[in-house]
């Protein structure tokens, strides 16, 4: 129990004990009207941080990225009407990324709901689709019990974003302080175990399997740690190929040597013939997203489907599985693990072997090749320069939006989860550097490199005055093409080289932006250069803000064109250096 | 490189496949969904539907266990049996939601509505109603010299055969209840 049991106290206070007695230590947030008691609070107190951002759409990324490189949940503080409104976007972000985040939100005083107060707006009916549950609270007696129901439902099952709306008067209200212990147990409780049924047709499927291949998620990263060490062992002892989704990058090790790449529209070649091509599909915390299997009455049809899955909702949502295993992926991965073991550890070696050598095959076509230039910085190459200049140091990515970011999941190589942090359900382009600031306030020492585009960059910039304020010496590697590169990529290739509003006029001076957030500026735009810019980005104690002038029409690629199945890949520009040898767009 | 060669208008050009892969097998099935009677709650479930574009034939709710504060949802939806089965993934997995039973999938299951219907006229339409209303054993429950509000309880079906029987009789008015239901048997 805590010294908080039986005690009296305003609601206001309530709220900076329940997330003292959750172990929260930073908020992000921005002050209000409606938040003022709070706000008191948290000014009389020295055990919760909290950060002030400069748009509280900036609070809910921060809020991510610190959830997403820490494994604890992210918390959000802001003021009602159009701090919440603010928040939208980021809620809705985490929703679809499976992110636990706990936003706290003020709201007009209860007597004043409904008549268009000043800064009223309905939180609860907004917030409602984009938030995994969210409370309005009309007591003071049950705010602190909602706040412990609150960090239960972000965290437990598919984790996700819960928001809790606070009326001004119940902050300032007292009533008894309702501890986590005696607080009633939520009827919440989401299945964790699997099916051992299941699971043990999942294991004999396994153990016959020819070409078997490993589909891994988010689900892994957000099952914990330990997920990823039991994939691990259980990659290597079975010898199954690995790719994975965006989400997933870093629960099994890019230098693994059954690592495959990323899989989806703009995966790997190897990655996705494999998936296409194989007899026993995988799935451990992954969704069967649109971006994933591209047209889907012709995704991988030669295969048995296995999925784990927390939410049950994923399961058969899009793709028909034959194996169907509800439960934590951790959990279930172990009772795999230790049930393929006490069955003798047999796999299909004979069959193996020749899946090997056809995967083998496809990585000789080397998909990311692309052609390399003395003149101009081609994205693709700062991004391997960042990748060789910080192999092994203790670094973070996050990224925005758009071509870079593919490029970025593409050419990086993550050794561990809980190392990339990017936009991936929703695509929200402005992530990237509050997330970046986030992770930098949850690790002070490590490297966080946001890897950005300038157009994306510039939708939250603002928060670079957060990184100053804190010290958060957050890279911002803006790889500026002066173009919406993704949206350009597109115009070329499926809108007859219409060129609609795809780029970027009027952009700042990057280097005199810096300055004048009074961090570093960097500019960069020869190759040659690249090597000691970016060494002095790293070295530079501070934010910085890279200006890095790479090429401005170049592609992504691979790519598969919409409503195309995976088999039916552009490599695109690697065409030219002949490793297909037909010009212009295969489809191979 | 802009070698696509899409046609002007194909749904190639959308970043989305835009065929619907499901079959259009279309089933009709009546969910009970036991919740929390927490504020919003009918607002979250009404949400879900339309938020994910599912059909709502037919809902009610109410309070069926006021020491408990639990509503229960009856909810006639339809859609291909893939859709039902998300449909049911998406409610159970709520938080106010404590059990989602598909009365349609789950063996037999009774069925009733209640419904009112004001009928006016004068003279045979107005015997003739009155006569249809006994055969479906619809109770009278308003009456002025010029018109009835009959009460009729029973199948959707049933409800409709009698407005249909109701309409060139004078019918003015309807007011529905939608489908409450419970399985059969213990």
């Amino acid at each position: 129990m805590t010294k908080a049991a039986n005690m009296t106290m305003t609601g206001a206070r309530m709220v900076v004990q329940a997330l003292k007695d959750h172990g929260v230590e930073v908020v992000f947030g921005y002050p209000g009207g409606a938040v003022l008691p709070i706000y008191d609070e948290i000014f009389q107190q020295n055990d919760i941080r909290h950060i002030l951002v400069r748009h509280e759409q900036g609070a809910v990324h921060m809020a991510e990225g610190y959830a997403r490189s820490t494994g604890k949940p992210g918390v959000v503080l802001v003021t009602s009407g159009p701090g919440a409104t603010n928040a939208v976007t980021g809620l809705t972000d985490a929703l679809l990324d499976s992110i636990p985040l706990v936003v706290l939100t003020g709201q007009v005083p209860t007597f004043m709901i409904g008549t268009d107060g000043f800064q009223e707006a309905d939180t609860i009916g907004i917030t409602r689709p984009c938030t995994k549950h969210n409370w309005l609270v009309k007591d003071t007696a049950d705010l602190a019990s909602t706040i412990h129901t609150a960090f239960h439902v972000a965290t437990s099952g598919r984790p996700g974003p819960v928001l809790i709306d606070i009326p001004k008067d119940v902050q300032f209200a007292t009533a008894q302080y309702t501890t986590k212990e005696i607080s009633r147990a939520p009827h919440y409780q989401p299945r964790v175990k699997g099916d051992m049924e299941q699971i043990t047709r999942l294991v004999e499927m396994m153990e016959a399997a020819e070409r078997p291949v490993f589909y891994t998620g988010g689900g892994v990263i957000n099952s914990g740690p330990e997920a990823s060490r039991i994939l691990r062992e259980l990659v290597a002892g079975t010898d199954f190929p690995i790719t994975s989704t965006l989400m997933g990058l870093g629960s099994y090790p890019a230098s693994g040597k059954n690592w495959l790449g990323m899989l989806g529209m703009h995966g790997l070649y190897e990655a996705n013939l494999a998936m296409h091509g194989c007899d026993l599909m995988i799935n451990v915390g992954a969704r069967f997203d649109d971006r994933i299997t591209g047209r889907v009455k012709d995704f991988s049809p030669h295969s048995k489907k296995a999925h784990i899955d927390i939410d049950p909702s994923s399961i058969n949502k899009v793709i028909r599985v034959d194996v169907p295993i509800v439960g934590d992926v951790g959990n279930v991965l172990a009772d795999v693990l230790a049930l393929w073991k006490s069955r003798g550890s047999k796999t299909n070696k004979a069959g193996l072997a020749k899946w090997w050598k056809q995967i083998n095959e496809w990585r000789a076509v080397e998909c990311l090749n692309y052609k390399p230039s003395t003149k101009t910085i081609k994205p693709q190459y700062a991004l391997q320069r960042l990748e060789a200049l910080t192999k092994g140091m203790d670094r973070y990515i996050t990224t925005e939006v758009g071509q870079h970011q593919m490029w970025a999941a593409q050419y990086l190589g993550f050794e561990d989860p809980n190392r990339w942090m990017t936009s991936g359900g929703l695509g929200t382009m402005g992530y990237g550097l509050p997330a970046s600031i986030g992770v930098q306030i949850a690790h002070p020492e490590a490297l966080v490199v946001n890897v950005a585009g300038e157009a994306s960059w510039l939708m939250n910039m603002q928060e670079m005055g957060t990184a100053m304020q804190f010290r958060a010496p957050v890279k911002q590697f803006i790889l500026n093409n002066e173009r919406l590169g993704m949206v350009r990529q597109w115009q070329e290739l499926l809108h007859g080289e219409r060129y609609s509003h795809s780029w970027s006029e009027s952009l700042p001076d990057f280097v005199k932006l810096a300055e004048a957030f009074g961090c570093k500026g960097l500019k960069c735009s020869d190759p040659k250069d690249l090597d000691d810019a970016i060494m002095e980005m790293i070295r530079y104690d501070g934010p910085v803000i890279f200006d890095c002038l790479v090429e401005k029409h170049e592609n992504c690629f691979p790519m598969i064109p919409s409503g195309k199945p995976h088999n039916e890949m552009l490599l695109g520009e690697a065409d030219t250096q002949g490793v297909i040898g037909a010009k212009g767009a295969v489809l191979v | 490189m802009s070698a696509l060669n899409i046609k002007k208008g194909s749904s190639s050009h959308s970043a989305y496949d835009l065929r619907d892969p499901n079959a259009v097998v279309i089933e009709q099935h009546t969910l009970a969904v036991l919740v929390d009677n927490e504020s919003g709650v009918l607002a979250r479930v009404i949400g879900l539907f339309s938020g994910r574009g599912y059909n709502i034939d037919s809902l009610t709710v109410a309070e069926v266990d006021h020491a408990g504060h639990r509503s229960r949802i009856t909810v006639v939806t339809r859609g291909t049996p893939q859709v039902i089965e998300q449909i049911k993934a998406q409610l159970a997995r709520m938080v106010p939601v404590h059990d989602v039973h598909d009365l349609t999938a789950e063996g037999p299951a009774v069925q009733r509505e209640l419904a009112l219907f004001k009928v006016a006229g004068k003279g045979d339409a107005r015997i003739e109603a009155l006569r249809l209303a006994e055969i479906f054993r619809a109770n009278v429950v308003d009456s002025t010299l010029e018109s009835f509000v009959f009460e009729i309880t029973g199948t959707p079906e049933k409800i409709d055969a009698f407005g249909d029987l109701m309409r060139p009789l004078g019918l003015v008015e309807i007011a529905r209840t939608g489908v409450a239901a419970l399985a059969r048997g213990v």
